[in-house]
């Protein structure tokens, strides 16, 4: 029989304004194997420490139940306490009495009820624990960080810099991501490739970091400190050692009809091609689906005009295996498919646009070579109109319920920079409210309305209709003026909500990431650890966590480093004890529960099993420590009940659940 | 029948197989049982006909334990379970010979019992030789007759198919039997009221006397220890203590062999007080089909079974919720 120790905290008045602790104590000490029961003002103090300290020796404490908090807060801090006062950590069990009852209930009898019955359900887990060991595990200093964009490009330099192996891989054919289709950047308006490429090419020459592009993670097996991935590298049909980049591959292939993805699809480019023109790697890729060679078998050219002797259809995707300590997830964003937003017309008239075509519209290695014209005519626009929050704060299904965050900012951008270059073409926005928090932000926006008389208009847009002389008839309504407005625009550019990258939702899979009901990757903390995912070795940086500018995405790439570096700096990790283990007497030997691993941490072996004096050989399954992540699906998958899960156990779940019922 | 007992003597003699795993008769002559046969006179008792709907391939985990081949002769269902047990590394497949053999639809007792055929000494025209419709049932009061359809189990109204999934030699001809859909009881069901639901169950679950016959018929049910009658577990008890003790015991088992039942239907069959269990399974297969696509237990010994296998198209664990 356990000895146990109730500790009951009041967490100031977090939990003792609406918990009657005093009732909890006395129902507590009636329980089987409680031997010594108290409350006090905040248990995770030093003062609070002290007090299970001393009842552990008084009272000769094998077992410690302390009501508090979440385990997520200071599960840690009170095995730490009870492994100082020498009893084994994994004899403590927190039970939930803050986010699990006080701050979720009023009624103080009926959360003081559910107090106790938490309580209960801790201490008869106790009563069945066991005293387990952490094992060691060593840690692989090699980070991965998946996608090359300026998070991706930022994260992995900072890692490098610190002296350790990076590598990145990137699906497209060059890094540089959504920042290098960018014109300008707010609110400096420095040009944004002009900031970045030397970041590419410091990425690219840095000797510590390994750029994989036109590549894909495939798989991830393994844990903190120890992760195997393989990366998919796409076959480029070049041979990236031979080539020069001298581009004439590119002018002289005749299938030129693709869309260009780097132009937004505005214009096209070669079958063969990189995607701009500073690209990481300057190596092009074949676009097999368009490439001549690849669809008719005739053509070649290409392989003709490579001096170098670079082009190889032959070439096959090829499976790098890489084992890392630490991974990175920088997947980004793009902008929201406009489907359901008929009403704006985006895809009825070619000169209703989004602002990242916008970006390409006005960058001089843009598809009109950064003049403003009406893609429809080519025509200089007189009148512009820019719609905010397209799909951002959206109350329906349509589009998405947050703020995009950016796009106050990049819509005053891009007025500003149109009237300064055009001051005869006249911006109007129409806008729901101007977000600037952020410094210099402000004073931009205002510079945008006093110096460039750009006409804001409070209200939104409900209809964009073509009209028969090409221009763009605009319906909105003035929410100040309290007057519905009728405009007629040559161009209109919609505000688009931004949303992560779609290719994040299998990266999160594999990696056991969590995610949000918008895709955004969940932080394991939203104010204290925001760049770290609650899988253990998985690290957040830029968009994929939430929406954000480029400083914002640089200054969390740069934490995200940190906690990298942290991770890759140490030798050895504390591996969890609480892992599966199998009953060999009980187990068929069937392979559920080595199907059902997510981490390949089951694997079969035919022993001589004396069950119960009967000899005999036997298929049974073998639980690797180090790969066992305690997960506990084995647990439920396994017919015969022969998995366990140490310090989770069927039984110690059962007892709680009893606790709980009884 | 000749045929197959011809063959079976001929791989006793040429060594080929150490035993045959096949049916003999039991004391009533439509009682056929599982037996093993070791010697060519033992097969005198050997018998195959519309009774021997026993699923032969559970005694296989323990025959594959025994020195030397099996002869197995397995219906076209019962191969499913076969296969299932090989995906378990339960049966050895070296250690089988496998004889598929033919079925034109296995024969219920009770269903010519229900048509109101009272004091039956034996079944006449339930030959595998005997290729005509009509049954001719001897009684105390009689010679009664009856359609071999109107006799069949129901799991054969609903056949899987003629075809063994895995052999090493077939013998016969098999015919189709099918002629209703196997979720249509199973749609019933659902669209009862909850209150409905549990009345239903609890009617039928409450006839259940805990003989434990539909788990030791059950090949998905082969665990070396089963849960309800191990000491480690509290299963047991709790099935025993409530006052609904059958609900636990049901629906654990159901659960036990959710994703593993190939609905060979025996817990139906063999259950003395003639309770449709085979509707829990149905009812899990049902949605296994409607949330992960098309899937038969023990159909391919390398397709991944849908509950433990993950792939990115699966649905989200809501649905159920959400379905209520």
């Amino acid at each position: 029989m356990q000895r146990i120790g109730v500790f009951v905290c009041h967490c100031g008045s977090n939990i003792a304004a609406t918990v009657d602790v005093k009732k909890v104590v006395e129902m507590a000490a009636l329980e089987p194997g409680v031997v010594h029961a108290e409350d006090y003002q905040y248990m995770c103090s030093e003062a609070g420490q002290a007090k299970i300290a001393e009842a552990i020796h008084e009272k000769k404490l094998t077992g410690i139940v302390v009501c508090s908090c979440s385990p997520r807060m200071h599960e840690a801090t009170f095995r730490k306490a009870a492994e100082r006062a020498g009893i084994n950590p994994y004899m403590v069990e927190i039970a939930n009495i803050r986010e699990h009852c006080s701050w979720i209930h009023k009624d103080m009898e009926e959360a003081t009820k559910k107090a106790v019955i938490l309580a209960r359900a801790a201490i008869a887990k106790v009563n069945l624990n066991t005293p387990l060991q952490a094992g060691e595990s060593l840690v692989t200093k090699r980070a991965l960080v998946i996608g090359g964009g300026i998070a991706g490009i930022q994260t992995a330099l900072d890692i490098a810099d610190a002296g350790y192996e990076v590598d990145i891989v990137e699906k497209t054919p060059s890094i540089g991501g959504r920042m290098s289709q960018l014109d300008k950047t707010f609110p400096t308006l420095d040009c944004s490739a002009c900031i970045l490429t030397p970041k590419m090419v410091d990425a690219a020459a840095h000797e510590k970091i390994t750029i994989y592009t036109y590549s894909e993670v495939d798989k991830v097996t393994g844990f903190v400190g120890d992760f195997t991935v393989d990366i998919r590298k796409k076959a480029r049909s070049v041979d990236a050692t031979k080539c020069t980049g001298c581009g004439v591959c590119q002018e002289k292939c005749p299938s030129k009809k693709s869309l260009s993805e780097f132009n937004r699809g505005l214009n096209t480019r070669s079958a063969i091609y990189t995607p701009f023109a500073q690209a990481i790697p300057n190596v092009p890729v074949i676009d097999r689906d368009a490439c001549l060679k690849f669809k008719t078998g005739k053509c070649g050219l290409c392989e003709k005009v490579c001096q170098a002797g670079a082009i190889d259809y032959t070439q096959q995707d090829e499976i790098v295996t890489q084992k890392y300590g630490a991974i990175v997830v920088a997947t980004g964003f793009d902008t929201i498919k406009l489907d359901k937003y008929d009403e704006y017309a985006y895809n009825q008239s070619k000169d209703v646009i989004t602002s990242l075509e916008l970006e390409r519209i006005m960058n001089a290695a843009g598809p009109t070579k950064g003049h403003l014209e009406r893609l429809s005519d080519g025509k200089a626009p007189k009148e512009m109109v820019f719609i905010q929050c397209v799909g951002s704060r959206c109350s329906d299904d349509r589009g998405k319920s947050y703020c995009s965050k950016i796009c106050c900012m990049y819509t005053a951008k891009h007025a500003m920079l149109i009237r300064d270059k055009y001051p005869d073409v006249n911006v109007t926005v129409f806008y729901i409210d101007v977000r600037t928090p952020g410094k210099n932000f402000d004073e931009f926006y205002r510079r945008a309305v006093e110096e460039y008389g750009v006409n804001y208009i409070k209200g939104q847009v409900g209809k964009v209709a073509p009209l028969a002389n090409g221009k763009l008839l605009v319906q909105a309504s003035d929410l100040i003026d309290n007057k519905q407005i009728k405009k007629e625009a040559d161009m209109v550019v919609l505000a688009t909500a931004i949303e992560p990258d779609p290719s994040v939702r299998k990266i999160a899979t594999m990696l056991t990431a969590s995610i949000d009901t918008n895709n955004f990757l969940t932080e394991a903390h939203p104010k204290l650890r925001p760049v770290e995912s609650p899988t253990a070795g998985v690290f957040l940086s830029g968009v994929c966590q939430g929406p954000k500018d480029i400083p914002e995405t640089v200054a969390q790439a740069g934490a995200a480093a940190v906690k990298a570096i942290g991770l890759l700096a140490k030798d050895k990790l504390m591996t969890n004890p609480c892992t599966a283990k199998a009953d060999e007497l009980l187990c068929n030997g069937c392979s559920t529960c080595a199907n059902v691993c997510p981490y390949g941490a089951i694997t079969y072996e035919v022993k001589l099993i004396n069950d119960h004096g009967i000899r005999e050989e036997r298929r049974v399954a073998t639980v690797n420590n180090a790969l066992c992540q305690g997960c506990g699906a084995c647990t439920v998958a396994c017919p015969s009940g022969a998995m366990d899960l140490q310090g989770f156990s069927n039984r110690q779940i059962l007892a709680e659940v009893d606790a709980i019922c009884r | 029948m000749q045929e197959l007992i011809n063959r079976a003597k001929e791989l006793l003699a040429n060594g080929t197989v150490a035993r045959v795993l096949g049916w003999k008769k039991g004391d009533l002559s439509y009682n056929c049982e599982p037996a093993f046969f070791e010697t060519a006179e033992d097969m005198e008792n050997f018998v195959y006909d519309g009774f021997c709907g026993a699923n032969l391939s559970k005694y296989m985990i323990e025959a594959s334990k025994l020195e030397g081949k099996t002869l197995v002769c397995l219906k076209p269902c019962d191969s499913y379970s076969f296969v299932q047990l090989m995906k378990e590394h339960r049966v050895d497949r070296e250690k089988a010979y496998i004889i598929g053999v033919a079925c034109r639809g296995k024969l219920d007792i009770e269903k010519i019992k229900a048509q109101g055929i009272k004091g039956i000494e034996s079944v006449e025209g339930a030959a595998w030789e005997d290729a005509n419709d009509v049954l001719t049932v001897k009684t105390f009061y009689g010679d009664k007759t009856c359609n071999w359809s109107d006799a069949m189990l129901e799991r054969c109204h609903v056949c899987k198919g003629k075809e063994h999934v895995i052999f090493d030699e077939q013998i016969g001809e098999s015919r189709e039997t099918k002629d209703a859909d196997r979720f249509d009881r199973v749609a019933e069901i659902e669209a009862m009221s909850p209150e409905e639901k549990f009345a239903f169950f609890r009617s039928e679950l409450s006839k259940c006397i805990r003989c434990n016959a539909c788990r030791n018929v059950c090949p998905a049910c082969s665990c070396r220890k089963c849960v309800f009658d191990s000491t480690k577990f509290d299963s047991a008890q709790k099935a025993n203590t409530d006052s609904f003790e059958e609900k636990m015991f049901h629906i654990i088992r159901a659960f036990h062999v959710a994703g593993r039942c190939t609905d060979c239907g025996e817990c139906s069959r063999v259950c003395p007080q003639g309770i449709p269990l085979h509707l829990f399974n149905r009812k899990f297969i049902k949605d296994i089909n409607e949330f992960y696509g098309e899937y038969q237990a023990g159909a391919d010994i390398d397709e991944k079974a849908p509950l433990t296998n993950f792939t990115f198209d699966d649905v989200e664990p809501g649905i159920v919720a959400e379905r209520g």
